[in-house]
């Protein structure tokens, strides 16, 4: 009665059908399978279905038998859509909490970062001319008489100077001495 | 894409609701069409050489069988095809055509051992032409099916489709026998199965296609 109502284009009687619909709706997606989450999808989707197909309602048959058969259908559809993300998707909490991160912990970021200020620390302390040996001869690689070209110094002071200054750095960072 | 909320959705339907014409029956929606072909039929029958197509009827009454099957397959499709084109209907209704389709086949098939027996080769007689026939009349019989079916809300485009193109390629087979009043050879067999198969390929393709824009 409703249906050939809304057929005719009476809003109110429409409105209330599509209102009267939805608990049938819900109980043909719950029986056709579909989980408490997806039935307001299919209730959605089916009164969209109705709203499209309802030139295709002939009076004299059930209403109920076509709204319940419209329902089942749309459901199904739902059901398959969720079965496909299924396959693409996986939700495992424990397994994303025990897979190692290729970077590092905040721990080991932490004790990088002590690490480098205290070697930069001991490098501080050094004189010039040592901080100048290590940064040519052992920070950059030089070969001797790289270094000592860049630096107007001989090669034996170079040296002389690279020694004193690793010995320095290993009593300030060991605490045991030459 | 978030949804709106159930309510949101039935104002929205409310407010875009206009009055709609009621579909008529899928029975006189089938007749329709069928008419068209009666009268396509009606056209040919007037350029055919009818009595040629009398004697050979008259020769071989077993090839009324093959006629009858591709009629009957014709009706039952079409009629298949606007029962799914609604959205209630059961999806067996697509196995109406089955039964008078084995029958076209069969007795198409028998038509061709019998050439095969008599002694005729398999020449490609009028079989390119025929080819050309069923695929130029099936497409307007096919078009107008798939504009009919579109008023309908199909929930299996392409079974719909299918259906559809079957029913244009049996007319059009049921069609030819007006410029093809023999039994068919190997290669008439052939090719008829290659354009039925390019025609409901096609409806498949193309026609399940427009059903499903409308969903």
């Amino acid at each position: 009665m409703l249906m050939a109502a809304a057929q005719g284009g009476d809003r109110t009687a429409y409105a209330a059908l599509l209102k009267t619909c939805i608990p049938l709706i819900s109980a043909v997606a719950r029986r056709t399978g579909a989980s408490m989450d997806c039935v307001d999808d299919v209730v959605q989707e089916t009164l969209i279905t109705l709203h499209g197909a309802r030139h295709t309602y002939d009076p004299a048959r059930s209403f109920v038998a076509w709204l319940s058969t419209l329902a089942q259908r749309r459901a199904v559809d739902v059901l398959r859509r969720q079965g496909r993300s299924h396959t693409r998707e996986v939700h495992a909490p424990i397994a994303y909490e025990n897979y190692a991160s290729p970077e590092q912990s905040p721990e080991q970021r932490l004790e990088e970062q002590a690490r480098r200020r205290l070697l930069h620390d001991a490098v501080a302390s050094l004189s010039a001319a040592q901080k100048e040996a290590v940064r040519h001869l052992a920070i950059d690689e030089q070969s001797l008489n790289q270094a000592a070209a860049a630096t107007s110094r001989s090669k034996g002071a170079l040296k002389v100077n690279l020694h004193r200054a690793l010995a320095a750095l290993r009593t300030r960072l060991t605490g045991d001495g030459p | 894409m978030t949804r709106p909320d159930t309510d949101t959705l039935i104002e929205t339907l409310t407010r875009e609701l206009q009055p709609v014409g009621r579909l008529r029956a899928p029975a006189v929606r089938a007749a329709m069409w069928l008419g068209v072909v009666g009268g396509l039929g009606t056209l040919m029958a007037i350029f055919a050489d009818t009595s040629a197509l009398a004697r050979r009827m008259a020769i071989a009454p077993d090839m009324w069988v093959s006629v009858v099957g591709s009629g009957l397959t014709a009706i039952t499709a079409c009629i298949a095809a606007f029962q799914l084109s609604l959205p209630d209907r059961n999806g067996r209704w697509a196995l109406l055509p089955v039964p008078a389709a084995l029958l076209w086949i069969v007795a198409s098939g028998a038509g061709c051992l019998r050439t095969l027996a008599a002694g005729e080769n398999g020449a490609i007689r009028h079989s390119l032409e025929c080819l050309v026939f069923l695929v130029l009349v099936s497409a307007p019989l096919s078009a107008i099916l798939i504009v009919m079916l579109r008023r309908g809300y199909a929930l299996r485009p392409g079974l719909v489709a299918v259906m559809g193109g079957l029913a244009a390629a049996a007319a059009a087979a049921l069609l030819l026998n007006f410029f093809h009043p023999f039994d068919a050879v190997a290669t008439d067999l052939l090719v008829h199965t290659l354009a039925v198969g390019l025609i409901l390929g096609i409806n498949w393709a193309f026609g399940g296609r427009i059903l499903n824009a409308r969903r």
